[in-house]
């Protein structure tokens, strides 16, 4: 089969490999017939995470349809049209079972490296790096996906492909953020970061009822999205005005009662802290740029909530834990738990509450995948997410 | 639950130390021997015609005075040390969200311990104590094979076991089994304990690799838990990639040969 597969930092190919079959028992084969860019894939790519390698299969999120069952997967049958979770879960061990699904005890085979790095290890995501599971990515014509029981939700009769391939990772996430920061009617919710998972952040927020969110990029065309259809009451350009002062404005001086991060380490920000994150990073002293996390603590309401669903991969400099402690701030954060979240999802979507098909702006075949890396990455050409259909 | 430990984790039952895992030269013969030995050897090696007989017997010396361990005192039970090497300790320890009594069954069915420790070769029990295991060493330097005894056996609780002499590398454990705290199911702590060949000198080279063999029993217990929760093995490394087709390399076979140990 054809795939597209890391060669070197922002050097993808496509190659031929063997098509994956059956290892194990409760595994399943999806052809693949959308898989979507995402800007976690940009920290490998741009050689932030450690542990990826050449040939390297990327990609995560993915819609497809089930060829191929093994023994124990009892659920699905061939010719479904299934979403699959960007997380590899068992649903047996303590973490599934409290639906913490991100960090499954059972499915990282290189669990250790990740111990080395953060003490434990969480659940398995596909394409993802060596220390997150080393499982093959979705930018190919087929995948593996273990527990796919678990990991595989059929998609309802009435939901297009394009709204269906977000359930699986950009709208589990941004709902998560707006999840955990347990949202009550009335409040108001500052979203840094206006891509895909920042525009279901916003959109996720809306539904479980915060009254104004105040969306915050650096691109106009973001924003203008983020407003005419996420539901973002106001928006800010950080590029054009003080984000703090405006943030205060907005709030009648109290700060936003929730602030989430749908950036993570690879912020793009201004003034003389950003470029000390670039030269950092630049000669690898910090993996992180916590741009956007640094803004967030300080312009939080006090006694508010911080949630975090922007991906950081190491080390962090410099955070405000002087702002966050004695204004007594709540912490969430982590990776999403797919599994919890997308049935829940899927009735949204069908339900027409919220339609992400809007996220897609480029849709190109596996040989274009560096230049829709590119354009992604440097937000050309109004991009918000590309999609591959292989 | 209180119960009666005839040997308890503070005071670890030790492995019986057999063969060149014992010392049997006293510190100052010691010196000696390798002082002499090094001395020989030098003298072999400048000579302009090489002596074998003086190298060998040098060698011989110098072996002897770095392990402590003379196999020609073993022989003839001549015994000039007062000391024991210390034995090594491995302890590692996992949570399996299982019943205790599935668990311990699992375990205690000794056959079952190659599906997931994953340098085993077999492990054939001869009768409800004794058994005799195969491990495979690690890069293809053949096998170790020793039979071991089980001391004590607590169903659902503990089992602790001990070598039988004469093996390549005498060791000892202990095994518990206890119920996690909130019932999350299972605790397992596996304490090891092993005396390396080549006394002294092996001990030396051990203690260096003792935290690689900590990994290795971690990454046992790891696949363990893995296997009771699951069923099966998380797998990826038998999947293709680009790479391996790239390189041109022969592509892995692994797929194809491989067969993940299944409950």
């Amino acid at each position: 089969m054809r795939a597209l597969c890391y060669n070197g930092i922002r050097d993808l190919r496509v190659e031929n490999v063997p098509d994956p079959g059956i290892i194990n028992p409760h595994d399943a084969i999806i052809r693949v017939t959308l898989s979507s860019v995402c800007g976690s894939d940009l920290h490998l790519i741009n050689g932030y995470v450690p542990t990826v390698q050449s040939g390297d299969i990327l990609g995560h999120e993915f819609i497809g349809e089930v060829v191929e069952t093994g023994p124990q997967v009892k659920k699905l049958k061939k010719g479904d049209r299934v979403v699959v979770a960007s997380v590899i879960a068992c649903g047996e061990c303590q973490h599934c079972q409290e639906q913490s699904f991100s960090l499954c005890d059972n499915t990282n085979p290189n669990a250790y490296i990740a111990e080395k790095m953060f003490g434990d290890s969480g659940a398995a995501i596909f394409g993802y790096s060596h220390a997150f599971g080393g499982y093959a990515g979705s930018h190919a014509e087929y995948i593996r996906v273990p527990f796919a029981e678990k990991g595989c939700f059929v998609i309802p009769e009435g939901i297009a492909d394009d709204s269906a391939v977000f359930c699986s990772d950009a709208f589990p996430t941004g709902f998560m953020a707006a999840d955990m920061a347990d949202i009550k009617p009335g409040q108001v919710v500052a979203v840094w970061g206006c891509g895909g998972v920042g525009q279901m952040a916003i959109q996720s927020a809306r539904l479980l009822g915060a009254e104004r969110v105040i969306a915050i990029d650096g691109h106009e065309e973001r924003l203008r999205t983020a407003q005419m259809i996420g539901g973002a009451t106001d928006i800010l350009n950080y590029k054009k005005v003080n984000i703090q002062d405006a943030l205060k404005e907005l709030t009648g001086g109290r700060g936003p009662d929730v602030c989430i991060d749908a950036v993570g380490m690879e912020a793009f920000g201004e003034g003389i802290g950003y470029y000390y994150d670039r030269a950092k990073q630049y000669v690898r002293l910090e993996n992180d740029r916590p741009v956007v996390l640094r803004e967030a603590i300080m312009a939080c309401r006090k006694g508010g909530t911080v949630s975090i669903v922007g991906v950081y991969s190491g080390f962090a400099d410099k955070i405000p834990m002087g702002a966050a402690m004695n204004k007594a701030l709540t912490f969430k954060m982590g990776q999403m738990h797919a599994q919890r979240y997308i049935p829940r999802l899927l009735e949204y979507v069908r339900d027409g509450k919220v339609d992400p098909s809007y996220l897609i702006t480029h849709r190109v075949g596996l040989e274009q995948g560096q230049q829709a890396y590119d354009l992604f990455y440097e937000s050309r050409d109004h991009c918000m997410r590309a999609v591959f259909v292989p | 639950m209180v119960f009666q430990r005839k040997y308890s984790v503070e005071e670890t039952i030790n492995p019986q130390p057999s063969g060149s895992g014992q010392v049997n030269i006293g510190s100052t013969e010691r010196m000696i021997s390798a002082f002499s030995g090094a001395l020989l050897t030098f003298y072999a090696i400048r000579r302009p015609v090489k002596h074998w007989a003086l190298l060998s017997a040098g060698g011989y010396m110098l072996y002897r005075g770095l392990s402590g361990y003379c196999p020609m005192n073993q022989a003839v039970g001549r015994n000039t040390s007062d000391k024991e090497i210390e034995s090594l300790q491995i302890s590692r320890t996992v949570t399996v969200n299982r019943p205790r009594s599935k668990v311990y069954a699992f375990w205690r069915q000794l056959d079952n311990l190659p599906r997931f420790m994953q340098h085993l070769a077999s492990v054939t029990p001869l009768d409800t104590k004794r058994s005799h295991w195969v491990a495979a060493v690690p890069k293809g330097l053949g096998t170790i094979e020793w039979d071991a005894e089980i001391l004590e056996e607590v169903e659902n609780e503990r089992l602790v076991w001990r070598s039988v002499a004469e093996a390549t590398v005498d060791n000892a454990g202990e095994v518990y089994f206890k119920d996690a705290p909130g019932g999350q199911g299972t605790e397992i702590h596996a304490i090891i304990r092993y005396q390396a060949p080549a006394g002294y000198a092996g001990q030396a080279l051990a203690s260096l690799f003792n935290p690689a063999f900590g990994q290795m029993v971690k990454e046992d217990l790891r696949r363990f838990k893995n296997l009771l929760e699951t069923g099966e093995l998380p797998v990826s490394e038998a999947q293709y990639s680009g790479q391996r087709v790239s390189d041109k390399t022969e592509p892995s076979k692994k797929q194809e040969i491989y067969e993940s140990p299944v409950l």
